[in-house]
């Protein structure tokens, strides 16, 4: 394609085409090249790509709530969250049957801690619900076990009655939903044949009954390793055939059954006609009267959905509203303000790091050899010392009971009782992290002037400059480069400190780093973590952009 | 140099000393006069002090003793920049942050010249050089030719009348290097400049300037044009650095008015001119240019002084011969011929006998 004089391509000695010797020749140097690099590249994608990857996941990922209240979150779309009513029956219907699943696999108190940070209260609300689940249907489900002489409390009856006997059809597909279900809520493989099929008549009758049934049997089963039908089933199972034969129509559906146990259940159901039909509604507002809220409920159909800005919305002091996104309280705002900080302060710290590692630099480019050696031990010599030593020193000479204070109270400069407060707020960690990141600056700084050339400075002078016209107009130009690399080294180091300001920096000279790190030890709020963390990165890189289309990437060089 | 001060002295270093470490002296007891509109070439081998006299010229570094005067008045406390000496440095100095319009522009900026009068300028000195429409490229896309070009105009840009030069054509290739040697003599002459100019090759001394001032130790060896330094070198090191040359060494047995014989080494005795022998019985280095020795008995001119000698090597170099005997014990005497029709072909291991004229023939210290 290349080759415009001649109709085919160009060939080489043995008749192949040129460009497929080429690319032959080539490709083994590049598969060389590509196995000398790869140990550190697969190193890099495990340990560091990979783990960044799924932390910035995290920041939008929220299936817990989905994948715990499986079915409430389906019934729930429909509910109107802005009437001020709270939900319906069937809603806390799904509820309990959710609840008492996710009780048993003990996931409900998590989704309590994800859905606390939205709104407070939910967590204690989800735990005291979760121990006392079983009040709900507590009459019913006595009543049933004692009818007919105790006959359901016989767990082979429960089995036979679900399974539908040996000879009755199976419904798979219920059995094969439930294990999906299961296996989101608890992340354990239910793919394992565990015995039991639920019976095709009777799910068709008692859907919601065979449902509980299967619940349990998949529990039972794979997470409890017991013979199912050697298990007393869930209280849920009472309750749900007890709903469905109060429901109208269910005394027919109930004549209509042929199946095993037909007359235990029938005994069963008479026993319930004393007794009204299960309110869940009631129930849950008997168990806590929170369940009435309707501003929880709120939070948990705006957290339905799988992904979800919540996290990013909540990094800018912002919520999910009834009306969409909304601005915090103000007494709940912290991000932003904890932002602009983190770049002023950055920006800051790289400001002062220029003017005091300029003059440094520059010396050393300057000065002979050997001093400069002696000169560049001196710049380096913080690098040999831990950084929570260096960061501890300044906390020793900046306290109010510190070094510096003393000296100055000593000299009479300063009032022994009104000593500076130069710790615990700005001042402190722009001091500190200036003097930790100092050496980011000079070195770039020094490699740059150390190529140039003096004559550059004698002939401006030679050509009429001044001092510092030869300095302002020949030198400094030709030093742009260092200077941009080591603001960009010190910009992004320092954008994402965390062990200085942590421990120099009290609660006003804080990064957001430090809030990051919070979220992620003491809150356990990994999303917000993740969703800071991604603005941070992504205010960098846009940083970053912005340095390359103003300045130039290719004017920055370490030497 | 007696008379320093004379009127039409441009340039003076007057007793002018130079130490850096304050125990050895780089430059000692300088003392030179440079009339305007001169090309002077400083030339001597490293370390002679060429270059140390022409940045104290400059004002980079100052004179541990003695005067330097431009124009008369005393600039030793001067700072550079207002020495108003326009500089070419030996790797250019081209700002490489500047396009060359920039940079020719820098000197004039400096000085609060307007814009328009700059920008007609900076194209004068462009098209002076030949560089006209390289005004917007930076010194980086420019060959070495074109910088040092460029580095010229910029040094000749704010009409400086005084013009350092320090081994501005080192870096570039035979050539070019004889080309741009033209064109500075050139453009210095017609601008009336005075110029100058450090070197250690001593063809490019030879062809350019007006005077040439030989350093050695810190020292001026010689100061005189061209042709009287190549001809007539002062002393043995002159006759040494300067082009080739053939040196016997002996003993002064007399000596006479503009005539002396020398006994050599070897025996012989050779008439030779005297230049800084002064009395019998001192040792002398006699030294004879290749080019004056003549091996043809035809051509031998009269009066000339005849030495046995056996050829050694000869070789062929296009446009001369060069051969190499032993003349009294030195098997170093190079003979330089023109490749003639006529010409002899010498065969190594061949006995010849050569001749000069005593004139050529200087006896000079040893």
């Amino acid at each position: 394609m290349s080759d415009t004089t001649q109709s085919g391509p160009v060939l080489s000695a043995d008749g192949t085409p040129l460009k497929r010797s080429l690319a032959r020749a080539l490709r083994m140097q590049k598969v060389r090249a590509l196995m000398l690099i790869a140990p550190l590249l697969i190193f890099i994608l495990l340990t560091f790509i990979l783990p960044i990857a799924d932390m910035l996941f995290r920041s939008v990922e929220n299936r817990i709530v989905s994948d715990t209240l499986s079915e409430t979150v389906v019934t729930l779309r429909d509910w109107d969250s802005v009437n001020g009513e709270a939900p319906e029956e069937a809603v806390y219907e799904s509820l309990y049957y959710d609840l008492f699943v996710a009780a048993e696999a003990k996931e409900h108190t998590k989704l309590g801690t994800r859905l606390n940070y939205e709104q407070t209260g939910i967590s204690s609300l989800f735990r005291s619900s979760g121990r006392k689940l079983d009040d709900i249907g507590e009459d019913h489900v006595k009543a049933m076990e004692k009818a007919g002489g105790g006959a359901l409390k016989d767990e082979a009856l429960w089995f036979e009655i679900i399974t539908g006997g040996a000879s009755g059809a199976g419904n798979t597909a219920l059995l094969e939903a439930q294990r999906t279900k299961m296996a989101q809520l608890t992340g354990e493989d239910f793919s394992a044949d565990i015995g039991f099929v639920p019976g095709a008549e009777f799910s068709d009758l008692f859907p919601r009954t065979a449902m509980a049934y299967t619940d349990f049997a998949l529990f039972t089963a794979v997470l409890d390793e017991d013979v199912v039908a050697e298990e007393d089933p869930w209280e849920t199972v009472f309750v749900a055939f007890a709903q469905e034969v109060q429901v109208p129509g269910g005394a027919e559906k109930l004549a209509a059954y042929t199946g095993p146990g037909a007359a235990e259940l029938t005994a069963a159901a008479e026993a319930l006609a004393d007794l009204e039909p299960v309110s869940f509604k009631a129930s849950f507002l008997d168990l806590d009267e929170d369940w009435g809220d309707v501003g929880n409920w709120r939070t948990i159909q705006t957290y339905s959905p799988t992904y979800t800005s919540g996290y990013f919305l909540n990094s800018i002091d912002m919520q999910k509203g009834v009306d969409g996104a909304e601005a915090r309280p103000e007494n709940q705002q912290i991000y932003i303000t904890l932002f602009k900080r983190t770049m002023f302060m950055s920006l800051v710290i790289t400001g002062s790091c220029i003017v005091l590692g300029y003059p440094v630099a520059w010396i050393l480019a300057n000065l002979p050899t050997r001093s400069a050696n002696l000169l560049m031990i001196l710049v380096l010599l913080p690098f040999w010392t831990s950084l929570l030593v260096r960061t501890s020193a300044w906390k020793v000479m900046l306290q109010q009971q510190g070094v510096i204070n003393d000296v100055l109270v000593w000299l009479g400069l300063v009032a022994d009782d009104a000593r500076l407060v130069m710790i615990n707020n700005q001042f402190g960690t722009i001091v500190a992290m200036t003097h930790i990141l100092l050496p980011f600056m000079i070195l770039p700084m020094y490699s740059v002037m150390q190529t140039i050339n003096p004559t550059y400075l004698r002939a401006a002078k030679s050509l009429g400059a001044t001092n510092w016209t030869a300095f302002w107009r020949v030198y400094f130009p030709q030093s742009v480069p260092g200077i941009g690399a080591g603001s960009i080294l010190v910009f992004i180091l320092s954008i994402g400190y965390y062990i200085t300001p942590e421990i120099v920096g009290g609660t006003k000279g804080v990064f957001i780093s430090n809030r990051i790190a919070y979220h992620i030890s003491s809150s356990l709020n990994w999303g917000l973590a993740a969703a800071l963390g991604t603005i941070l990165l992504a205010v960098v890189l846009l940083l970053y952009w912005a340095y390359d289309k103003i300045v130039g990437i290719d004017n920055v060089k370490l030497g | 140099m007696a008379d320093a001060s004379t009127t039409d002295a441009f340039v003076e270093f007057e007793r002018v000393q130079k130490s850096y470490d304050g125990e050895t002296l780089v430059v000692k007891d300088l003392n030179l006069t440079m009339p305007k509109g001169e090309f002077l070439t400083m030339l001597g081998p490293s370390g002679s002090g060429k270059t140390t006299c022409l940045m104290m010229l400059a004002g980079f570094e100052t004179a541990t003793h003695g005067d330097i005067r431009l124009g008369g008045t005393s600039i030793n406390n001067i700072p550079p920049h207002k020495r108003g000496i326009g500089m070419v440095f030996q790797n250019y100095a081209l700002f490489p942050h500047m396009t060359i319009a920039e940079n020719l522009s820098f000197p004039l900026e400096v000085r609060g010249m307007g814009k328009s009068e700059r920008e007609q300028k900076v194209k004068r000195a462009l098209d002076m050089v030949e560089m006209g429409t390289f005004g917007g490229r930076r010194p980086a896309q420019l060959s070495g030719g074109q910088q040092q070009r460029v580095a010229l105009a910029r040094a000749l840009v704010f009409e400086p009348e005084l013009v350092l030069m320090d081994e501005p054509l080192g870096a570039l290739d035979k050539q070019l290097r004889e080309k741009m040697q033209f064109e500075i003599t050139h453009l210095a002459h017609q601008l009336g400049i005075t110029t100058v100019y450090v070197t250690h090759d001593q063809t490019e001394a030879l062809t350019m300037s007006d005077r040439v001032a030989v350093f050695n130790d810190g020292r001026i060896q010689q100061l005189a044009p061209p042709d009287q330094l190549y001809e007539e070198p002062a002393n043995s090191f002159v006759a040494q650095f300067i082009g080739e040359n053939n040196t016997l060494e002996g003993v002064v047995k007399e000596i006479g008015q503009g005539r002396a014989l020398v006994q050599l080494d070897g025996g012989e005795v050779i008439d030779c001119m005297p230049v800084n022998v002064t009395e019998a019985g001192q040792r002398t280095r006699v030294s004879i240019r290749p080019e004056r020795v003549e091996y043809n008995k035809e051509r031998l001119q009269e009066g000339a002084h005849t030495l046995k000698a056996e050829v050694l090597e000869f070789i062929y170099m296009g446009d001369i011969f060069r051969t190499r005997l032993r003349v009294a014990g030195n098997d170093e005497f190079i003979i330089k011929t023109r490749n003639a029709p006529d010409q002899v072909r010498l065969k190594p291991g061949q006995q010849i006998e050569i001749g000069w004229l005593p004139e050529d023939c200087r006896a000079l210290d040893a």
